[in-house]
């Protein structure tokens, strides 16, 4: 069948077999990596992409069912060459160690703070909580995301090259 | 990138990793990222029975599939002489099974197709006729004479014996145990439990058939060690392999053995002449690779009445599944599980571990468990708050009056091991005073009061990581020691090629930092090579907390070479004697006239230019060295924990934890705070839910992460960490390692404040995972057995 998701703001159009899970579409028909995938359950979380801003795991999403909606991908969060607080917290905070998980935690983050711009530390906690992390032990993100949070004008941040 | 703009450290200090430009992007290159021209994806069938004789395996209808490519069953192996590997213990596991199944999840058949889903559909269509037999998943009924023997295709296996292995002075303990006027004894299970590292294992394999060249993109901690065992396995010239480790999504342990995945990868690349990926899925990785664990231990402790510790001795049956993979030095079939004589100043000690085969799935030493330090620790802070129950006094208490004293080191315990430095006390008292230990147990006395359970524990744990040294400890014949090259460029800039592989510690800038602070080259003008066996020395790898110690004192040393060629450079410069320069961070000058000198950055230039070197000084600023360390290092650390557990519910949340780590010099404490705060996740998981159980047919009972519980950031609390700073003596920068201490000393301090928080109940030991289930029976004084 065929498909048109946007994805990033760009459609795509695939020819698909219909039962193409939203992860793999993702990986091996667009070449976005940066969504990984990780478990066959639903748990880990490490698949998550913004579906119309929401979090979703993409491994439980068919790709014919993303059709139509907006989808945001990791590589859709530095924007005009600037990364998205979030992204820029996880570096400052250390947020992360083998970076497997990291994609799914910044989108969980970039939409909770879309909804929710000063969260408390337990509404952080509550938000990533259906992805799991075996490297940080979560305080570390918290603290990124709580960075992020607090420098969430982006044009107050300096340009620092890493 | 917009950051913060502190300035980062020439060296050793908090500074931000090199490697999340790319990760926080999505830009991380993980085996399964990688896309090659023509790649084919393979797919395990696995078996549904832990035991069962093979009758037929008919691959004729996946074969007659559109996208299949090929089958290879075991039988096709058995052709090559590669149906059975020898693995890391010295013993042999089927690559694809032939004669028998083991256990539940193991390797029957490998299909290639032309993508993964339908590599995935073809495995409904091999036919396998399976004649069932009995099973024993329990090690502690793995030697009745009544056992199904496991491994009737060893020479000479008449049962699932694998081996006996002892260490300390059983005569010496006995009499010690005989004047003792305390004893404690505990029967005491460390279950079985998974790394899971979220990156499940995989592998993409590309034959070259013209040239004969195999690469292989493999989820792998120890890229050499792995090719050399595909040499040695597969008869492949070792010069025409190349492994390379991409990044890798965690490894724990879990990424160390050679799995039958991997070879049927490589194989069939070879059969099919095109690029072959296999990556598991979770069921796949939770169910047949390298678990961890599975001790069954009896404990017995011998005190005097005033508290004063005199012995330890342990029995362990080591089930270690279906095959012996454990990965570990040669010598050390129990790891290194005789350090269980722990922090304490014991007159004697003496274990004995045997080890059997079950039918479950190969593994034993993984989840950072610093080769069964984590199993030892347990083992000795379990027993030690045993005794403390026993005697009445406080655990904190006894254990002051018995850590080793500063002045005791270095001190040789009773099995053997030298641990190199440590003030233990310092540490435990700066752990009381953070978390206000006095405080709490006036808390808890009026919590109990009201019938509330708040439980305190406390662990002091003493790690040993950093293997080798080689004449003692080696992998498959190979000896434990690791290279570093350094080659500074004529602009100054340098490239630093490692022999261990990172999957998430930070290699890329901690190891920089090393350099840094040797050479006094910014972290930004130094690249670090690393998990590509065509780039990088020799080297055993990531795992046991070996990288700093080992590959780090490498890196140290190679910097120092480099440093002492720069001063003979530096002195044909400046036209004086060597002698006569002096170093700062980053240059030589001419002592007494600091204004004349040469900055490292202009010594690397000239020695590629066209000064006149001294007499058998080679031009360029490149130097490489292997490591082989003296001895291992024995990090250390103090942590305590605060439960508290819901009556009703039997749910125990950990309101506190605070950990005290020493791991002697500090490289860069963000990662080192990041590495402690993993571990200490860990142990909540192990210590409160994960555990890999069967049932008696030998079903896995937590084949997926509906079933594995792991934690997630609701179950842990906000961690509280400090330090003390005891430099290992005989390391030239004097770290040792930080990877797994937390892993090793979490378990035992909650499993502490567990049953600290069940005594009103009677209760004085219960196994992990302390579940709310299991936490109910053992409040009602039925304590579950375990699982």
């Amino acid at each position: 069948m065929q498909v048109t998701v946007n994805v990033n703001g760009v459609d795509h159009t695939r020819e698909i077999e219909p039962r193409l899970l939203l992860v793999h579409f993702l990986r091996d028909e667009l070449d976005l990596t940066g969504t990984h995938w990780g478990c066959d359950t639903s748990n880990c979380g490490t698949c998550v992409v913004l579906m119309d801003s929401e979090p979703v795991k993409s491994c439980t999403v068919l790709a014919a069912t993303a059709a139509g909606h907006r989808i945001t991908t990791v590589e859709g969060l530095e924007r005009d060459g600037q990364l998205d607080p979030v992204q820029q917290g996880f570096h400052e905070c250390h947020g992360l160690q083998c970076g497997f998980c990291t994609p799914g935690m910044m989108l969980t983050a970039r939409a909770l703070l879309d909804r929710n711009p000063n969260p408390t530390d337990e509404e952080i906690r509550e938000a990533i909580s259906g992805q799991i992390c075996r490297c940080t032990g979560y305080a570390t993100i918290v603290r990124s995301i709580r960075w992020a949070a607090e420098h969430s004008d982006s044009s107050s941040a300096q340009e620092v090259s890493v | 990138m917009a950051t913060t703009t502190e300035q980062p450290p020439v060296g050793f200090g908090r500074h931000k990793r090199v490697e999340d430009a790319r990760f926080i992007r999505g830009q991380g290159r993980y085996v399964d990222d990688i896309k090659l021209p023509g790649m084919l994806h393979g797919a395990i069938l696995r078996s549904p029975l832990a035991h069962a004789r093979i009758v037929s395996i008919d691959s004729s209808r996946a074969l007659a599939h559109p996208k299949v490519v090929a089958v290879i069953t075991g039988r096709d192996l058995e052709a090559q002489n590669l149906a059975w590997m020898p693995t890391l213990s010295y013993d042999t596991q089927a690559v694809l099974a032939t004669d028998k199944v083991r256990f539940q999840g193991q390797e029957v058949a490998f299909v290639i197709a032309e993508d993964r889903y339908a590599a995935r559909d073809a495995l409904e269509l091999i036919d396998v006729e399976y004649d069932p037999l009995p099973v024993v998943v329990n090690a502690r009924r793995a030697l009745d004479p009544d056992a199904p023997v496991i491994r009737d295709d060893k020479e000479g296996q008449t049962d699932n014996h694998i081996f006996d292995w002892e260490s300390g002075d059983a005569q010496a303990t006995e009499e010690v145990f005989a004047r003792a006027e305390v004893v404690v004894e505990q029967d005491m299970l460390y279950p079985r439990s998974h790394p899971a590292p979220m990156e499940t294992c995989g592998a993409l394999a590309d034959y070259d058939r013209v040239n004969g060249r195999l690469t292989l993109w493999c989820t792998t901690q120890a890229p050499h060690v792995h090719r050399t065992a595909y040499a040695l396995v597969a008869g492949l010239p070792e010069h025409r392999v190349r492994v390379i480790s991409p990044d890798i999504g965690g490894g724990f342990g879990n990424k160390v053995p050679v799995y039958p995945g991997y070879v049927c990868a490589v194989v069939g690349s070879i059969v099919t002449g095109r690029p072959v990926k296999w990556m598991e899925d979770r069921s796949e990785n939770l169910m047949s690779t390298g678990f961890a664990r599975d001790y069954v231990m009896h404990g017995e402790i011998a005190a005097n009445r005033d508290g004063r510790i005199l012995a330890i001795r342990v029995n362990v049956i080591a089930d270690h599944g279906a095959f012996n993979a454990t990965a570990q030095p040669t010598k050390y079939p129990a790891g290194f599980f005789s350090v269980f004589t722990g922090s304490y100043d014991l007159e004697a000690a003496h274990c004995k571990v045997t080890g059997v085969y079950t039918n479950k799935a190969p593994g034993g030493v993984a989840y950072a468990c610093s080769f069964r330090v984590t199993e030892a620790v347990y083992l000795v802070e379990r027993m030690v708050d045993r005794l403390a129950g026993e005697l009445g006094i406080d655990p904190a208490e006894l254990r002051l009056r018995n850590l080793l004293a500063p002045e005791q080191f270095p001190y040789a315990c009773k099995t053997g091991w030298v641990y190199d430095s440590g003030d233990y006390p310092t540490a435990l008292r700066k752990a009381m005073a953070l978390i206000g230990y006095e405080q709490l147990r006036a808390e808890q006395a009026e919590r109990r009061a009201r019938g509330e359970l708040m439980g305190i524990g406390v662990s002091f744990f003493t790690e040993c990581v950093g293997a080798g040294p080689r004449r003692h400890m080696d992998i498959l014949g190979l000896g434990m020691s690791d290279g570093a090259a350094l080659r500074i460029h004529p602009t100054g800039k340098a490239q630093l090629a490692l022999s261990v592989q990172t999957q998430g510690q930070g290699h890329e800038t901690t190891f920089a930092q090393i350099v840094a602070e040797e050479l006094g080259i910014p972290v930004a003008d130094i690249e670090v090579v690393h998990g590509d066996t065509e780039l990088t020395p020799y080297g055993l790898g990531t795992y046991g907390s070996r990288s700093t110690p080992v590959s780090g004192a490498a890196t140290a040393l190679v910097a120092r070479k480099i440093r002492d060629k720069a001063r003979l450079i530096a002195s044909a410069m400046l036209e004086v004697s060597p002698d006569d320069l002096e170093w700062e961070k980053g240059r030589f000058f001419v002592k007494g006239d600091p204004t004349m000198g040469a900055s490292i950055q202009e010594i690397a230039m000239a020695a590629h230019g066209t000064v006149t070197l001294p007499e058998g000084v080679e031009p360029a600023l490149e130097a490489e060295t292997t490591y082989d360390p003296p001895n291992l290092t024995f990090p250390f650390g103090a942590y305590i924990c605060v439960v508290d557990i819901d009556p009703q519910t039997a749910k125990v949340r950990v309101r506190r934890f605070v950990a005290v780590d020493d791991c002697g010099t500090r490289i860069n404490p963000m990662i080192i705070e990041g590495q402690v705060h993993g571990g200490l996740t860990d142990g909540v998981g192990m210590a409160l839910m994960e555990v890999i159980a069967f049932d008696e047919e030998g079903n896995c009972l937590n084949g997926s992460l509906m079933d594995y519980l792991i934690p997630t950031a609701l179950e842990v609390p906000d961690w509280e960490t400090d330090y003390t700073v005891t430099p290992s003596p005989h390391h030239p920068i004097g770290a040792k390692g930080i990877g797994e201490s937390a892993t090793v000393g979490s378990p035992p301090a909650i499993v502490n404040a567990i049953c600290d928080a069940l005594a009103p109940h009677g209760v004085r030991h219960m196994d992990m995972p302390c579940n709310p289930s299991r936490v109910w029976e053992a409040m009602q004084g039925r304590p579950a057995p375990p699982q």
